[in-house]
């Protein structure tokens, strides 16, 4: 029976990393539903942004306040991966601070992650602060009610209760170490929890290696469940920054992609050798849809742009549309994008690998057309978005659609492409007075 | 002000078997809009004061594209771009200029993809380097000291990264440059971009025109300097919007020039 605990331990580690792998898996196949592009140009330049923009945090600190905060929690959740990584070599072999052998390395490991800890309270207390009580505007849009509100301070109440347990841990191993007691070595150094010391007064040893065991056990599964909230959760860009940043746009901000499908058209269409009244050949392939009404129309980099919105609304906070009261937030075009995707994913689970038309689509369901019109194609979003992503292109993508397939823009704009067409300017004027200018005064 | 422009087209020089240096894109704001109209003119001055060997494609020139792309027709863009390009490619021509930054990031990023690769430059990209090279001199004089701040263009600025060859041209003129508190990367669209400028816009508070010339009136400028007649157009009815029209100019970076030289 002396093994128990470690079983318990490997069984629930197990669970909880194989329940994360298959929503990895599911996450990947969704955004496998997209369309292909080819992102392999350019790598070093990739390796470069990914390693200035999701490590290095570079435009997160855009905004120093909200940027300070987030390099904190940022920097504590990786260094307490070294501390994880005790606990789980601990839980399956039987020790206990399994690292001690490194002494004067481990007291300042230690006694970091302890300052660490604390630094990430102040912050998250902080962070809940500008959402509840400071109210930002940015937080408080349409979009943002319900579920992705109780969501962002879910996550800060999950990040309390995590550092109160690793410090509630540390406290109670120190006063046992004090006490000498069995098994609790004498190692590391407790500059915050030392001065839980008061709380403990009094505790018989066996009530303090009660508590000391339930914090760890308990701050070892809230990892576990943490891991495993990610996927349902705007949490996901803790992991996704990294690959999305990768992938992110390298060509200037202004740059459409010149629609290929569009491109042979036009060419056939100019070629005055082409015959006009030719029917399509056999064997040519069904013609392409133009732009996008739904999320398979998108490409992957676009999906996993999706996945990876944190909803940090800084893009909508810079877009002037939105800025003007207008209905466009680009937040939410990549919030809608993932439900709908997400809606996708499920559809096909449960028609057993296959996608079954449920009526629905991206276009109209989630996103209006008030809202893709409203865009000035700016890209103040783009710009704003700490971990590049790429709203604008979206609305463009749907914007296609709907004046390529649907002939559904606004009046105003099919006469500006009227004259496109007959005068080779968006106004009413004769192309042969385009010189006009250099005779008047 | 009188001299009479000099404004070859590309047709007149092919003609002569001559070759320009570089083919001034006016595009349709440029040749149509009336505002516009003086801030191609002003450009002109300038180059013939400087003797730059230029042409225009005059009524060989077409609509790049632009609004109808931002708009979503892909197919009426490529359509006025392969047009362009043939045109462009059978004069053999190099190097662009032009004072639209939306025609400037068409004929630059959009065009080379469909066969149509040429040095594009936007006019204050150009007249930096002829300062540079001595073949302009600009001294501040009526504007020496004024406040004068300027609108980053979406397209220029955000778009490609062009944020400092304007300014260097107003810092030229002794004038106090001042910044609005959206500038460069964070600078605020006027509203027109994105075909914005051919239809009403979508409901809401107040609109983008309106918000940036507020942003402007923040920094009690004397002068509101633009690098894209569209801007210029939405910050000039701004400005009339706020009763400003009398104590603000919406001037171009060309009109500064050409005025500080008295062309
Ligand atoms: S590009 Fe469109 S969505 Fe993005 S900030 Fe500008 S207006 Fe808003
Ligand atoms: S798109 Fe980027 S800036 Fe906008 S909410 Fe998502 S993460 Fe934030």
């Amino acid at each position: 029976m002396a093994y128990l605990p470690q079983i318990i331990f490997a069984v629930l580690l197990v669970l909880g990393i194989g329940f994360f792998a298959k929503n990895v898996k599911r996450l990947s196949r969704n955004i496998k539903l997209g369309k292909d592009v080819d992102v392999s140009d350019n790598k070093s330049q990739r390796w470069k942004n990914m390693a200035k923009i999701a490590l290095g945090q570079t435009k997160m600190v855009v905004r120093p306040i909200a940027g300070l905060l987030h390099v904190i929690v940022y920097v504590g959740f990786i260094i307490i991966n070294i501390e994880v990584l005790e606990i789980v070599l601990d839980g399956l072999l039987g020790t206990h601070r399994l690292f001690a052998p490194l002494g004067t390395v481990y007291d300042i490991l230690i006694g970091s992650f302890e300052i660490l800890a604390l630094l990430v309270v102040v912050a998250v207390v902080a962070f809940w602060i500008r959402r509840n009580i400071i109210r930002l505007k940015r937080f408080m849009k349409p979009e943002m009610e319900g579920w992705p509100k109780q969501d962002g301070n879910l996550i800060l109440y999950i990040e309390l209760v995590l550092m109160f347990l690793f410090l509630t841990m540390n406290g109670a191993d120190y006063q046992l170490q004090q006490m000498g007691a069995d098994h609790y070595v004498q190692a590391g150094s407790f500059p915050v929890s030392q001065f839980l010391g008061p709380i403990f007064a009094g505790m018989s040893e066996s009530t303090l290696i009660l508590v000391e065991r339930s914090a760890w056990w308990l701050h070892i599964v809230g990892i576990l469940m943490f891991l495993n909230y990610l996927y349902y959760s705007k949490h996901l860009h803790i992991l996704l920054a990294f690959p999305n940043t990768y992938y992110g746009n390298l060509k200037p901000k202004g740059q459409f992609k010149n629609l290929e499908a569009v491109t042979n058209e036009v060419k056939l269409m100019m070629d005055p050798s082409a015959d006009p009244f030719a029917g399509p050949a056999e064997d040519a392939p069904v013609p392409e849809k133009f732009g996008a009404s739904d999320v398979t129309d998108l490409s992957w980099v676009q999906l996993l742009n999706a996945y990876t919105c944190t909803e940090c609304g800084r893009c909508t906070s810079e877009c002037p549309a939105n800025q003007t009261g207008k209905k466009l937030s680009p937040r939410k075009i990549m919030m809608d994008t993932r439900d709908r995707l997400q809606e996708v994913g499920k559809n096909i689970e449960a028609n057993k690998g296959a996608f079954v038309a449920d009526g629905k689509q991206l276009l109209g369901d989630y996103i209006t057309n008030e809202e893709l019109w409203a865009c000035t194609s700016c890209n103040a979003c783009v710009e704003a978005c700490p971990v590049s992503i790429d709203p604008l292109s979206i609305i463009m993508d749907m914007r296609q659609y709907l004046v390529m397939e649907q002939s559904a823009a606004p009046t105003d704009l099919n006469n500006m492409m009227g004259n496109i067409e007959n005068n080779g300017a968006p106004w009413p004027f004769n192309q042969m007075d385009r010189l006009n200018w250099t005779q008047e005064q | 002000m009188s001299n009479e422009l000099k404004v070859p087209t590309m047709a007149e020089l092919f003609a002569a078997g001559q070759q320009p240096e570089v083919l001034f894109w006016v595009g349709c704001a440029g040749s149509f809009d009336d505002r516009a109209k003086k801030i191609t003119k002003a450009f002109v001055k300038i180059l013939n004061k400087a003797n730059v060997s230029f042409a225009v494609l005059g009524t060989e020139e077409s609509c790049t594209g632009d609004p109808a792309k931002r708009a979503g027709n892909e197919f009426l863009f490529q359509m006025q771009a392969v047009t362009n390009i043939e045109v462009m490619n059978a004069y053999g021509i190099k190097k662009v200029v032009t004072a639209c930054p939306h025609c400037f990031n068409t004929l630059k990023n959009e065009y080379p993809g469909l066969g149509g690769e040429y040095e594009v430059v936007h006019h204050t990209q150009f007249l930096k380097q002829l300062l540079a090279e001595g073949r302009i001199s600009m001294e501040g004089g009526q504007f020496k000291g004024k406040r004068i701040t300027f609108h980053d263009p979406c397209y220029l600025g955000r778009a490609n990264g062009v944020y400092e060859a304007p300014r260097e041209l107003i810092r030229k003129l002794d004038a106090e440059l001042v910044e609005m508190k959206n500038c460069k990367k964070k600078g605020l669209c006027c509203g027109a971009g994105g075909a914005q400028m051919f239809k009403e816009p979508e409901k809401g508070d107040k609109d983008v025109n309106i918000e940036r010339t507020e942003q402007a009136l923040e920094t009690q400028p004397e002068i509101i300097a633009a690098g894209c007649p569209f801007c210029n157009t939405m910050m000039t009815d701004g400005v009339k919007n706020k009763e400003k029209e009398s104590a603000i100019a919406v001037l171009d970076i060309a009109e500064l020039i050409a005025t500080a030289e008295d062309l």
